[in-house]
């Protein structure tokens, strides 16, 4: 019984919101005499799509690491000008609607972009000299951009977390920097590391947005595949199926994971403040180095969109395509003008008001639900190994078939949630719960017993002896798990898009409204709105890492 | 001091999420289920509901397929009492999956025969759109090259590469500019053209916005192509929506005989609807003039009704096509898994 309490809240949220929905749907779709025929379409559809969705996660993943570890290395070990908001930034473009990420790419390396425009003026050229927009290279650039973020918190936290006295003492006896790094330092951050690869690799497999406007028509994933079975085809049956191989995939990977992630017990230290000052040649030209490399990567696809937001272009017909522009603050003001009377225009304020509101509930929901397990996972019984892998599904599931779900299971009594409030930040906390869960575990699992036991000894009740030592050490978890959830629900678009209800819409619909329509004012309001977005967001994660958490000292 | 900071913040939270509830009042509700792209101007709701003693929610299910998917699988219980929004491309399969009731509209006298495709009266149709291609003036006025005015003209060396066209299989202007070219040139030889206009370099990308903004030369993305599939009253779009005052449009439509497909929309009554009046008086309300007015600068689409005027950057700047090229719904249906798979081979692969 003790064993299974911690995992009472989330299993009845998981049941309810992800399970059950999705099993409805599913049943739905699936026609058993119409299986063997159903089968046979899969089946011609399926080869090519499962090889190419497996080729761009990892390769995606590949590279998501590769820009990540090293940022991660910075964030943990150097304090540098400017570190909040450069840490903050590089949690943006996880929030980012695709549509807006996507003009933003566009706009950097896009055949008019910036680039090959300068290129082109450079050279003499005729034509753009890069070619980017609907190659594989955008779709893995845009993973990469959305998802290093993953690795900057999960590794970055675990890498501060490290016991600075064992590389310390490894140097003392004569081991080289790098054979401290290899034997010392990356065992110990192994399962971070493979749980951000996770986490990472889930979300490049079950890619939709970047795939189909980054990509282009000519690649397909299994989730675009659902999405165009189940939506333009109307093939309910070939969607359920092919949503049945996404998620036994997911949870395939899963259980490898957990199988492949020994439990490794570390002793970590509440952070002691020994971030090192850039003050060395040496430091300098290593930190300037990464820094310019991920700002480069993340800042300029992003800088385009505020830059776009204020600049006007000479609309004389004919000479639109000569760049002449002017600034301008009209798409600001056009924002707060409901020009056609529209029912369903909303203030731009509206707008943040309802995409924090619902991020504000995600993260209250996800962490209340979240904690428990991860305390029970950190001491993995037989129930947790049982258990964990089935916690990540949410991320293997296709955003449309879980929509039609909830349409299917929520519309009738006793489960008349359809139009509640409430139904959209839920949905939210089933996509964000996984990344409140491996946030916190690897932090939880490395606060050694021994300091409970002590705490216990000297006559602190059970619950006291928590908050007087596990509190404190996993402060910093708390809060990337916080702004997790937070970025999952702000930038959430294909489940908001189906259950939020038309007069509270979120800033990713906003934009997507503006973006649906032809004409310049639309193309900059969007803009406008973006830039908003991503003010807020900024803002907002900023406001969480500077949040002390009652009693956890500072970090 | 960092206790309180927090239990404010979180007593803030919960206060803002639970104020989203309203008390219940004793209006009846209509419930009208529908798209993305819907709009309708708040004055005329509220007049309406005042009128009429009526609450009107609208219920916004994502773009046309999956909106419709929704109303099919929520049909026992369903969601709603009226459902907007289904066009010509997927009529059939709505009739098939019977989740509406025939209601002869009064209304429905004015409104022109070709454009009542569903003879039971289950799905009314409200508004029609052109899908048609966009050109950029500038572009072709500056090259001194002529605009093309046929689907064949789009074959010539002149045109290699200025068409860029949204993939049939994930969005629907780019399936009406594939029924456009079936309807033309017929079931057996539309695949010849295809491969000719691939060897033409046709550009091909995910969805409107992209092929609009990211590569259109007219709109602000600026892209490479000065050729787009868009809607016929994209030009008026522009205009209305220019960041400066235009006194012309910077973008004209391609409507030439055949060149374009109308998408017809339609509105019908869901089965089984507790408030059948309350949803009669809607459907005839959409059907009329005021509403009717109101569509076109709404949503860009043309009104069923003869007798609504048309706002003048419509008259102006907008075309529709005089012989827009046409396929039966039930033709539609029972093909368009095949035609898209075959011109996915054929364009794509």
């Amino acid at each position: 019984m003790r064993r299974t309490l911690p995992w009472l809240g989330a299993s009845v949220f998981l049941l309810l919101f992800f399970f059950y929905p999705l099993m409805r749907i599913l049943g739905l779709g699936l026609d058993w005499s119409g299986l063997k025929d159903g089968w046979d379409q899969v089946a011609r559809l399926a080869g090519s799509t499962i090889w190419f969705t497996f080729y761009q996660a990892f390769l995606s993943t590949l590279l998501t690491l590769l820009v990540g570890l090293p940022g991660a290395y910075l964030i943990a070990h150097y304090d540098f000008k400017g570190k909040k908001l450069f840490n903050a930034l590089t949690a943006v473009p996880f929030m980012l609607p695709t549509v807006v990420v996507a003009a933003g790419f566009n706009a950097l390396l896009g055949p008019r972009g910036w680039v090959n425009v300068a290129l082109m003026n450079l050279f003499h050229l005729d034509n753009a000299p890069i070619l980017f927009m609907n190659t594989l290279a955008a779709i893995l650039l845009a993973h990469v951009f959305y998802n290093t973020t993953i690795v900057f918190r999960l590794v970055g936290n675990a890498w501060m977390r490290l016991d600075p006295h064992l590389s310390q003492a490894a140097r003392m006896m004569g081991a080289k920097p790098w054979d401290v790094f290899w034997k010392v330092s990356m065992p110990l951050l192994r399962p971070s590391i493979m749980a951000a690869a996770l986490l990472v690799f889930l979300f490049d497999f079950t890619s939709f947005g970047v795939i189909l406007l980054l990509g282009g028509p000519y690649f397909a994933t299994l989730e675009v595949e659902i999405f165009i079975q189940s939506v333009q085809m109307l093939n309910l049956p070939v969607a359920a199926l092919l949503s049945i191989i996404q998620l036994l995939f997911t949870l395939a990977f899963s259980v490898l994971y957990s199988r492949v992630v020994s439990k490794v017990n570390v002793a970590s230290k509440p952070a002691l403040n020994l971030m090192r000052k850039v003050n060395t040649w040496r430091s300098r030209i290593l930190v300037s180095g990464i820094l310019i490399i991920l700002v480069s990567l993340f800042i300029l696809p992003m800088a385009a969109l505020p830059l776009r937001s204020i600049a006007r272009f000479d609309p004389a017909m004919g000479e639109r395509t000569v760049q002449s522009t002017s600034l301008t603050l009209d798409y600001y003001r056009e924002l707060f003008i409901n020009r056609n009377g529209s029912l369903f225009y909303v203030a731009p304020i509206e707008a943040v008001r309802n995409s924090l509101r619902y991020a504000g509930l995600t993260v209250l929901i996800s962490l209340v639900l979240g904690f428990p397990v991860a305390s029970a996972l950190a001491r993995p019984g037989r129930l947790e190994r049982v258990l964990d892998p089935f916690l990540m599904l949410p991320l293997g599931a296709s955003a449309v078939t879980l929509g039609l779900g909830y349409i299917v299971s929520f519309n009738q009594a006793p489960f008349n949630f359809l139009t509640s409030p409430w139904l959209v930040p839920l949905a939210h906390s089933t996509i964000a719960l996984p990344f409140v869960i491996r946030s916190l575990q690897p932090a939880l699992a490395a606060i050694p017993d021994d300091y409970r036991k002590a705490a216990a000894v000297l006559g602190a009740s059970p619950l006291r002896a928590w908050f007087a030592v596990n509190w404190p050490l996993i402060g910093r978890a708390t809060l990337a798990a916080g702004t997790f959830a937070f970025t999952v629900s702000l930038g959430e678009f294909g489940a908001t898009s189906i259950l939020a209800r038309p007069e509270n819409p979120t800033l990713p619909l906003a934009i997507y409204r503006f973006l649906s329509q032809p004409g310049g004012l639309n193309y900059g309001q969007a803009m406008a709105m973006a830039s908003l977005l991503m003010l807020v967001a900024t803002l907002a994660i900023m406001l969480i890492e500077r949040m002390r958490l009652p009693g956890s000292g500072s970090f | 001091m960092k206790r309180t900071i927090f239990t404010t913040l979180l007593i803030a939270l919960l206060v803002t999420a639970c104020s989203g509830t309203r008390p219940e009042s004793d209006i009846p509700t209509l419930t009208i289920m529908t798209h993305d792209s819907f709009e309708i101007n708040a004055e005329l709701v509220a007049s309406y509901e005042s009128e009429n003693n009526v609450k009107l929610v609208f219920l916004k299910s994502g773009d046309t397929g999956a909106a419709l998917n929704k109303a099919i699988l929520s049909k026992n219980a369903p969601l709603a009492d009226v459902f907007y929004g289904v066009d010509n491309t997927f009529l059939s399969r709505a009739l098939e999956a019977e989740i509406f009731e025939p209601y002869k509209s009064p209304a429905l006298e004015t409104i022109p025969a070709e454009m009542r495709l569903d003879p039971g009266d289950n799905l009314l149709p409200v508004d029609y759109g052109d899908v048609c291609i966009n050109y950029d003036k500038g572009y072709f006025i500056k090259n001194n090259l002529a605009v093309p005015q046929t689907l064949e003209d789009l074959v010539k060396p002149e045109y290699n590469g200025l068409l860029v066209m949204e993939n049939p299989a994930t969005s629907s202007p780019g399936l009406a500019f594939l029924l456009a070219t079936i309807s033309h040139f017929g079931d057996q030889n539309y695949l010849d053209y295809w491969r000719d206009l691939r060897s033409n370099g046709l550009v091909v990308v995910g969805d409107w916005s992209t092929a609009y903004y990211s590569n259109f030369s007219a709109s602000s993305g600026h892209g490479p192509q000065p050729l787009v599939v868009s809607y016929a009253s994209s030009p008026a779009a522009e205009v209305i929506f220019a960041e400066t005052k235009l006194t012309d449009a910077p973008t004209g439509s391609i409507t030439g005989s055949g060149t374009c497909f109308r998408q017809i929309e339609f509105v019908g009554i869901l089965k089984d609807t507790p408030q059948r009046k309350l949803a009669e008086n809607f459907v005839d309300f959409m059907l009329g003039v005021q509403f009717q007015q109101d569509m076109p600068l709404q949503m860009f689409v043309y009104p069923v009704n003869p007798k609504a005027e048309l706002p003048p950057e419509f008259v102006k700047y907008a075309q529709v096509s005089e012989q827009p090229a046409s396929l039966t719904p039930s033709d539609i249906a029972s093909n368009r898994d095949e035609w898209i798979a075959a011109w996915v081979e054929v364009v794509l692969h």
